[in-house]
């Protein structure tokens, strides 16, 4: 899909977890933009973590992990870490989750209707009006980003606050963020900011810090939603090395073709020898 | 291995039993079309007529039972807004309305003679489309981030085919006089070890990711699909060609076999989706042996 002269600049997230602070706000500010329903789930014991996940009705997520870590970093020094510290022994680590907006994006290759589309942002978006709830982009996410919303038959996820971006105006949760853990901007500048603060940590003693999904080179081509995080990725439920499984799209049509072929001889074959 | 409070990684599909159902009519309705054809070009019109009548309701249930699925089956039109091929549901789809048709005059033709033109101009059609239809199922379910149904990806249309063969031959075989039924005896049993030998080399090739095939409710449904589809084709092969009796336990067994197969292919992804282990360790494996770059950087040291 070609926007030409219509194309805008790639606009995108950074969210940088060792900003974070755990308020939530970005996903009741989603919540409220948005209109998308209460997801009450009752209580996990997950920390201070009852959304759970991404899904049709939770498009901002923020994961709370406790550990029984040594602190890396003083205190007092200039990281911006202390937010992440309470007392000695605890590193309590949180994260604010959303849709990838991946470059290669597996939802977008297997959705039969063309509901879900690029945008001239270079996001991915869901129309609603075309979706008809076949529900394979919901297994095909790496990311389990996609649900149906059991309401309406519909699948739901974050839009980047398509309709805010186009009206100049930043999405809902960057906006609500007290912290600037979630930064919206262009793709090329963000890149440039999270590779800085990567360095910086990493100098600070944040050995641990790592850019995810901030590589163009990585199984889904970069994502236009990427995180500066504080441990591995599995640790905040986020796949190490997720693909778009379209990737393998010719392998799997050989595979149908041959087997469609050789369906095709075992039929001819039950014939060799007459009809007794 | 970390993991975030055992929560999955990637979400479970949301496709209700009408799927693996549909797998099943989709593969008994394809093979059947070109059983059919090939019974009509050798002369065998009584097994041709059943085939044919196998075929037609295969490809009569499966849009509706496709249909039924959909969050919004109002919308089942826009299915056919596009052709991807990138996208195996929409392939699919058109595979199917291709089938659907063809196969329906084809078979409406053999048992009435109505539409003489068109009806014996679908018949290559059908045969022919029927393939692809046995197995395009297979190749969608790969085309998942789901590890069990993606790393079986070389496997599962195969699978579906063998699955295919033996339903449309057990049908047929149920369906038709004896002394008139050999290559339905033959397709069936053909279908039958092809389909045994598929599994295992899936399993095989599987390696730790096939747990759900052994494990849980869906290894109950493997092990159950095996044995009657083991069952049912050494009766068809055994004693098929002199009691209909056993024609007809035989057959029932198969396709029950083929069903269940479907069934329990459809719950292993389940299973496979819901634990994170089956996400995350094949693919630190492939960032461990470099076939993966991952997707987090360090800062150069």
């Amino acid at each position: 899909m070609s926007y030409g002269a219509d194309a805008k600049p790639q606009m995108g997230f950074f969210t940088d977890t060792s900003l974070c602070i755990g308020c939530k706000a970005c996903e009741v500010a989603c919540k409220e933009w948005n209109q998308v329903p209460e997801s009450l789930q009752g209580f996990t014991g997950m920390s201070y973590d009852n959304t759970i996940d991404l899904g049709a009705d939770t498009w901002r997520h923020v994961a709370f992990i406790e550990q029984n870590k040594p602190l890396q970093v003083g205190l007092d020094g200039d990281g911006g870490l202390a937010t992440l510290q309470e007392g000695e022994h605890l590193r309590w680590l949180m994260a604010s989750d959303v849709c990838k907006h991946c470059e290669h994006a597996a939802c977008l290759d297997v959705c039969p209707t063309g509901a879900l589309f690029r945008t001239e942002f270079d996001t991915v978006v869901v129309q609603q009006d075309i979706c008809n709830g076949c529900g394979y982009c919901v297994p095909a996410c790496p990311f389990g980003v996609l649900d149906k919303r059991e309401e309406d038959g519909r699948v739901w996820k974050c839009t980047l606050c398509y309709d805010r971006l186009k009206d100049d105006k930043e999405p809902a949760c960057a906006q609500a963020c007290p912290t600037n853990s979630i930064q919206f901007g262009e793709l090329g500048d963000l890149r440039e900011h999270a590779a800085e603060r990567l360095e910086q940590l990493t100098a600070a003693g944040q050995t641990d810090a790592q850019l995810y999904l901030h590589d163009k080179g990585d199984g889904i081509g970069g994502a236009h939603a990427f995180f500066l995080l504080l441990d591995e990725p599995e640790v905040y439920g986020l796949p190490p090395d997720p693909i778009d499984t379209t990737r393998d799209i010719g392998s799997i049509w050989a595979s149908a073709g041959a087997a469609a072929v050789a369906l095709g001889l075992g039929v001819a074959a039950a014939f060799l020898g007459g009809d007794r | 291995m970390s993991d975030y409070y055992g929560r999955p990684i990637i979400k479970e599909p949301v496709w209700t039993p009408e799927i693996p159902i549909y797998f099943f009519t989709g593969g008994l309705a394809g093979a059947s079309a070109g059983l059919a054809f090939m019974a009509e070009r050798t002369g065998n019109e009584v097994l041709a007529r059943r085939a044919w009548i196998a075929a037609l309701g295969g490809v009569a249930v499966s849009p509706a039972l496709l249909i039924s699925d959909l969050g919004v089956p109002t919308r089942f039109l826009n299915m056919l807004r596009m052709f991807k091929v990138t996208s195996p549901m929409s392939v699919g789809s058109w595979i199917l309305s291709v089938s659907g048709v063809s196969t329906g005059l084809a078979a409406v033709n053999s048992l009435t003679g109505l539409f003489p033109v068109l009806g014996k101009a679908s018949k290559p059609v059908a045969a022919l489309f029927g393939l692809p239809l046995s197995t395009y199922t297979g190749a969608l379910i790969a085309n998942t981030s789901v590890p069990i149904w993606h790393n079986g990806r070389r496997t599962l249309p195969a699978l579906f085919a063998a699955g295919a063969a033996a339903s449309a031959g057990a049908a047929a075989t149920v369906m038709t006089p004896v002394r008139h039924a050999a290559p339905a005896r033959r397709l069936a049993i053909i279908g039958a070890a092809s389909e045994l030998v598929a599994t295992n080399v899936m399993e095989e090739h599987l390696g730790g990711v096939a747990q759900p095939y052994h494990e849980g409710s869906s290894g109950t449904l493997t092990r159950v699909a095996k044995v009657l589809t083991a069952v049912g084709g050494m009766t068809i092969g055994a004693w098929g060609h002199r009691r209909r009796s056993a024609a007809v336990i035989g057959g029932g067994a198969l396709l029950a076999g083929a069903l269940t197969e479907r069934f329990a292919v459809f719950r292993a992804g389940f299973e496979s989706a819901k634990d994170p282990k089956f996400t995350v360790g094949p693919q630190r494996e492939r960032i461990e042996a470099g076939r993966g770059r991952g997707a987090s950087q360090r800062a150069a040291a």
